[in-house]
């Protein structure tokens, strides 16, 4: 059930450069399904900023009931986000979406978990749910360099951890591709949410694969109504085929949609 | 006072439907209150076979407002008469169906399949969508045009037609005289201003389809006086629209001119914002002397 509720701030950090993690509380928590939903924020109560900015929920704790979102402070309204202080009331739209169906992989087998920058929060949540089913976990994060970096020590609680930046200042040098083929990781199942073009050279890689991505697309009501975030699936036999990332999303099957 | 508002086609329970496109066909909306509460529901456009609509993105936020192309995605006259219509009946509130296509065939089709179908209370001719052209001329913008497809509507239509019109123009009253000598039951303005943004990281339009239509709070002045000067100009009765936010936009519309209104972008922003609306009305209603709107409206603007 999706809901509008006014949420409170418990706690803000910086946890790396200009990505901040805030803990909110309320009762959506106990709502959310499967890692991989994320919720839509009203990041002012006044008319402007006017759209709600779609994050994913990058943990959740629904017996405490709270839940972490990690974002990176860019535009309007994740600035205002940033400047939210614990005690804080936000106003929250979710959980949305359709999150990660772990049902690709079954216990002692892998998982191979691939995030690209701010794509990375989800798949904590996604990483905890297979270990605890007693999936193997291997992640590979890549990240524009050092500053930028962040959940390279709870994933490698995990699990393998292995870090690749552009410019090579922490982990391995180039693309999350160019690590899962220079150390031959072989998985069961690929999981996986970043950049689109990180997405695409996945999906390009290893067309073959199982697996799910999660795609991020501009929104604008998030619940399925205004058709603003759709994109064309790989069967489309008239051209009118289509998926909305919000309501049939964020998360979809290995090969399902077109990654344009 | 009676919140209660009576237009041709349309017995309201309240003023307030959603507006055409900002509302899909309800499902998504039941899902978060009762849409029973609602005055009437304005669905998403119709066109003859169905639309993929423009690529993305589609959106982008603007100073108190927002641009959109869509590009009238829809299911097409048999998806929507076969798969959204029929869940819609269990409703008691009344369907408006909006109504869009490229050429005056495309209307004539549309309007005859859906009024035939029994499931809507009237039609609403979107001929102001700024993505649908005919000779490079909108239908909209040509007071000749307009009415021609108005009669031509009108004559396959049992239902009452509403025409949609559009802010793009001169001389909005010109317009608006054409379709009510060509048989209008009523009006229904103003639908998006055509707009553009342009990111100056990327020196790129932000919207793939470059322009769109502005909507929201940014357009309520354009949106008021337009009504304003409509009412002036004829007694067809006129569904107010164009960054409704709250219930004092509400008045101000029905005081300007309106008969009813109809809330779009505060549906995106807050899926929450008729019923919240509706609520602020009832309350407001509650305490006010005045018998009914037409009551309420003396000693404002001369409408
Ligand atoms: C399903 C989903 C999950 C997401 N999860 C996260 C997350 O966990 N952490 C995180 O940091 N970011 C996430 N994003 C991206 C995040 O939504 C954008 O960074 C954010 O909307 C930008 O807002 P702004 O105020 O900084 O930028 P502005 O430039 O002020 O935004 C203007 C408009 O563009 C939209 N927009 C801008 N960039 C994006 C983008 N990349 N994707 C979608 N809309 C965008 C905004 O929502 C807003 O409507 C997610 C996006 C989606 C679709
Ligand atoms: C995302 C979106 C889609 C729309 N689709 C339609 C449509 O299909 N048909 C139509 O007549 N108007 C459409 N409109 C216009 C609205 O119905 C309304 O006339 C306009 O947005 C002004 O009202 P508002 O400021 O309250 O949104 C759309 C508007 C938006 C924002
Ligand atoms: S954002 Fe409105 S349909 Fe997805």
């Amino acid at each position: 059930m999706i809901q509008k509720e006014w949420m409170s701030v418990v706690s803000i950090d910086e946890i790396a450069a200009s990505i901040f993690e805030v803990v909110l509380e309320g009762d959506m928590p106990e709502r959310i399904q499967a890692p991989g939903q994320f919720v839509h924020v009203k990041t002012s109560p006044h008319v402007a900023p006017l759209l709600r900015r779609p994050v994913s929920i990058s943990e959740h704790w629904p017996e405490q009931r709270r839940m972490a979102l990690v974002f990176r402070a860019e535009g309007e309204g994740t600035s205002r986000m940033a400047a939210w202080r614990a005690g804080d009331e936000v106003d929250v739209l979710g959980p949305l979406g359709n999150g990660f169906d772990t049902s690709d992989v079954d216990e002692g087998e892998k998982a191979l978990i691939v995030g690209g920058g701010v794509g990375v929060p989800p798949l904590l949540g996604l990483a905890k749910q297979l270990a605890g089913h007693g999936v193997r976990v291997q992640t590979v994060l890549g990240f524009a360099d050092e500053p930028s970096a962040f959940f390279q020590e709870r994933f490698s609680a995990l699990g393998d951890c292995f870090v690749s930046t552009i410019d090579g200042s922490i982990g391995e040098t180039g693309f999350v591709t160019d690590v899962i083929d220079r150390r031959g990781l072989s998985y069961d199942a690929i999981y996986a949410c970043g950049p689109l073009p990180m997405l695409r050279a996945l999906d390009s890689s290893y067309a073959t694969a199982k697996g799910k991505l999660s795609l991020e697309e501009r929104m604008g009501c998030g619940i399925g109504a205004c058709f603003a975030c759709v994109c064309h699936t790989a069967d489309d036999p008239d051209g009118t085929s289509y998926r909305k990332v919000c309501s049939d999303g964020p998360v979809f099957p290995w090969g399902e949609v077109v990654l344009s | 006072m009676k919140l209660h508002v009576s237009l041709p086609g349309l017995e309201m329970k309240n003023p307030v439907m959603p507006a055409s496109g900002c509302f899909g066909f309800g499902k998504e909306f039941a899902q978060l209150y009762d849409l029973n509460d609602l005055g009437a529901i304005a669905i998403k456009a119709t066109t003859e076979e169905a639309r993929f609509g423009n690529e993305t993105p589609r959106v982008a936020e603007t100073e108190a407002g927002m641009l959109n192309a869509i590009g009238l995605q829809n299911p097409g006259l048999k998806g929507v008469t076969e798969q959204e219509l029929p869940w819609l009946q269990q409703l008691d509130t009344p369907i408006l169906a909006n109504v869009a296509g490229t050429k005056m065939e495309d209307y004539e089709a549309v309007a005859a399949g859906l009024s035939e179908s029994g499931m809507v209370a009237a039609l609403e001719l979107n001929i102001s969508c700024p993505n649908v052209k005919e000779g490079g001329i909108t239908f909209g913008t040509d007071p000749k045009l307009a009415a021609e497809l108005t009669k031509r509507v009108k004559h396959v239509s049992d239902v009452p037609v509403y025409v949609k019109l559009s802010p793009n123009v001169t001389d909005i009253t010109e317009i608006a005289k054409a379709v009510e000598h060509a048989g209008a039951d009523g009006l229904s303005l103003i639908n998006t201003l055509s707009g553009m943004k342009i990111d100056p990281a990327t020196r790129k339009p932000l919207l793939a389809n470059e322009i769109g239509g502005l909507s929201g709070p940014a357009i309520k002045p354009v949106a008021i006086r337009m009504i304003y000067q409509v009412r002036q100009v004829t007694e067809l009765p006129i569904i107010g629209m164009g960054g409704i936010m709250g219930m004092e936009d509400v008045l101000e519309f029905m005081i300007a001119g309106a008969d009813a209104v109809a809330v779009g972008t505060a549906n995106i922003s807050n899926p929450f914002a008729c019923p919240e609306i509706i609520q602020e009305l009832t309350d407001w209603a509650g305490t006010e002397p005045a018998a009914d709107w037409a009551g309420w409206k003396q000693g404002g603007v001369k409408a």
